[in-house]
């Protein structure tokens, strides 16, 4: 029997930024001459294959839209011809009872709408409502939120990782993802208590400092988290199937993205290299070290790279908030906006009427209002906060990164067949629980 | 890059002249730095600019209704400003029955890394609608279909205006206002009554069963209603 030779790569450079900053492109074919051969979009459908079109409807209850997203397709044969998106059957009105909850009481609510990012949700509610307040908070919050921010961005890849492998046929690295997504539930579950719906931050502070020995778990996480991460990136980054799927789908161009309002990783995959954490920091954003990976192609393939050197960046900023982790108070040193502790309450007369006042009337914060942007691990999530000088919000809008992104859905479906949809939508990382509210 | 591609935008290097991006800090309530724009566009348009707020850092514009759409285009064309990201489009209702409803839009320039505030109040009284911008953002499709499944705010020129988070055939109204209540309209009874009555057909827009194989099979009142251009579905 002839033994056929098998060759296996062991050294895989995956792992870096090319000089520019962008994540790298390794050819997954080569030539004899051992030099790349460029990867092509699939061939269009032959147009004798066009007859009747025919409707068909994917959703809302159905694995692969991610949630109770309809999509209802018009097919020329496999082919997209056009794509009507239903939403809103997740609907429940976020937004009208925030109008009746004071400030402190809507960040459960935050938890709830983009729920794979609760800690990066609650912490711009604050945010946006410490500027309305006109409150600084102390620097041991700062760094504690970034903490957070990052936090919740990898869990929200991760899952994100996990789900599209399924969809396009993967199922090992789900389990891995999953995995890992356990060890930061376990972090915040000794955090603040809670998994999915943290609740960690209050106006002017955060519902609980980080208990001791905490700081060695996140630091043994950010030890053995990359390692996850290159053994997924082994697997699929040039698995020949995923590459078959994934690139050349779904493509925007630069112009495109910007008009379309995309944000976050849809963005920068289409070589726009704008990221809320650079461009309009918040938090001292400005004073990591972290870099923003921006794709070319703009194609589900790169925003699967960005969202994998997303995850690498995520953890760098880590390793710095475990080094730069101030001590200090964390909440601020105001009881008309903040609880003081509940031990004081009953023996303390002041902190009992602080205390009485907050739960009963609530903070008032100045009339005025309030767009704070933050990037969230969809994009550009924004919260706007208006205010009449009462203790809850005349209006409380939340600007939903996954809806706009969402909205050019027909725009990237229309023309590719209907298994890339597929593909497709489960790029643009949507949560449905933030897009209907 | 290989195909020599250059971002549109890295990092703001267009404007070299523009400080490095900092988290603000002690931002007041009333007043502070004007985004530089809104007194160009006060040039540009006139008296169509009514007032100019800065509010926690923000700058708001205020911008006649009938002159909005000439404004907006004009930050978005313009070669000093650039406002190529539409963030949000949104409108603001307050307690206070007598004050204005206000529409809201938040513009984003990328290069000069400028954000401002575009409003237009509509005095209680008059018709709510105001020129679509989803000939400058195609961003402006759902946002602006939002705005007006909530709050009943008709986006002229929108080229698909209809409701996107509540049903098509939803007609308690529009949940947003403040004269609607918490809990709807109706009683649960009432709600829940006509949830199970609902037709499934219905479920389909207009536009979607046309495409639809059992279009032949259409009741004549619906093929009728196609035939006109209807576009929801009842």
């Amino acid at each position: 029997m002839a033994s056929i030779k098998r060759t296996v790569e062991v050294s895989l450079s995956t792992s870096g930024l090319d000089a520019e900053g962008r994540p790298q492109r390794v050819p997954l074919v080569t030539d004899e001459s051992g030099s790349p051969v460029p990867l092509e979009a699939p061939p269009a459908l032959e147009p004798e294959l066009s007859g009747d079109h025919m409707l068909i409807n994917i959703g809302p209850q159905h694995p692969a839209t991610h949630g109770v997203l309809r999509l209802v397709l018009e097919l020329d044969g496999e082919t997209v011809v056009r794509c009507i998106p239903h939403v809103g059957y997740l609907h429940c009105g976020f937004e009208k009872i925030g109008e009746y909850r004071q400030y402190n009481q809507i960040i459960p609510w935050t938890d709830r709408e983009d729920y794979l990012n609760s800690p990066g949700n609650n912490v711009a509610f604050a945010l946006g409502a410490e500027r309305l307040f006109g409150i600084e908070i102390t620097e041991r919050c700062k760094v504690l939120r970034v903490m957070a921010c990052e936090l919740s961005r990898i869990i929200s890849h991760l899952v994100w990782l996990g789900t599209t492998c399924i969809d396009i046929g993967a199922f090992t690295p789900f389990l891995w993802a999953f995995q890992e997504r356990e060890n930061v539930y376990e972090l915040l579950e000794n955090w603040i208590g809670a998994r999915l719906t943290t609740t960690l931050t209050r106006v002017g502070g955060m519902g609980a400092d980080i208990p001791d020995g905490w700081l060695d778990k996140l630091t043994a996480f950010t030890k053995h988290f990359p390692k996850t991460i290159d053994e997924i990136d082994r697997v699929v980054t040039r698995n020949g199937i995923w590459v078959g799927r994934c690139v050349g789908l779904g493509v925007m161009s630069p112009e495109e993205a910007v008009n379309y309002g995309l944000s976050g990783p849809m963005l920068r995959a289409s070589g726009v290299a704008y990221d809320v954490r650079k461009d309009f920091p918040y938090l001292d954003y400005e004073t990591y070290d972290f870099d923003v990976p921006v794709g070319t192609n703009g194609d589900v393939y790169d925003r699967y790279l960005i969202r994998m050197e997303e995850l690498r960046q995520s953890t760098r900023i880590l390793e710095q908030t475990i080094k730069r982790l101030p001590d200090g108070p964390v909440n601020i040193d105001d009881h008309r906006v903040i609880l003081p502790p509940k031990s004081k309450a009953t023996s303390d007369m002041e902190s009992m009427i602080h205390h009485f006042k907050q739960v009963m009337e609530g903070p008032r914060p100045p009339a005025g209002e309030a767009y704070v942007v933050v990037e969230s691990p969809k994009g550009e999530k924004g919260y706007y906060m208006v205010s009449d000088g009462s203790s809850k919000p005349v209006r409380w809008r939340i600007r939903p990164p996954s809806f706009v992104n969402l909205s050019a859905i027909p725009k990237m479906v229309e023309g590719h067949l209907l298994s890339d949809v597929i593909a497709i939508n489960a790029s643009i990382d949507i949560v449905m629980g933030e897009i209907d509210r | 890059m290989s195909n020599g591609f250059t971002p549109v935008h890295a990092g703001g290097a267009l404007a070299s002249d523009a400080p490095a991006p900092a988290t603000l800090k002690n931002v007041p309530n009333r007043g502070g730095a004007v985004n530089p724009s809104a007194a160009a566009l006060k040039e540009h348009v006139g008296d169509a600019v009514k007032r100019v707020d800065v509010v926690c850092g923000e700058t708001t514009v205020v911008v006649d209704r009938a002159r909005v759409h000439d404004a907006i285009q004009w930050l978005h064309d313009d070669p000093a400003q650039r406002y190529d990201y539409l963030s949000d489009v949104t409108a603001v209702e307050f307690r206070d029955d007598e004050r204005p409803i206000e529409v809201v839009w938040h513009l984003r320039s990328l290069p000069y890394r400028r954000f401002i505030r575009v409003k237009v109040l509509l005095e209680r009284g008059s018709t709510l609608e105001v020129p679509t911008v989803w000939d400058i953002y195609r961003a402006a499709n759902w946002l602006e279909r939002e705005c007006y499944d909530m709050f009943g705010i008709r986006f002229a020129g929108h080229p698909d205006l209809r409701r996107i988070l509540m049903w098509e055939q939803y007609r308690e109204g529009y949940p947003l206002r403040k004269d609607f209540p918490l809990r709807g309209r109706f009683s649960r009874s009432e709600q829940l009554r006509q949830a199970l009555a609902a037709n499934p057909e219905a479920r389909y827009s207009m536009e979607e069963l046309s495409i639809a194989d059992a279009y032949e099979d259409l009741p004549t009142e619906m093929k009728r209603r196609l035939k006109a251009g209807e576009k929801t579905g009842e």
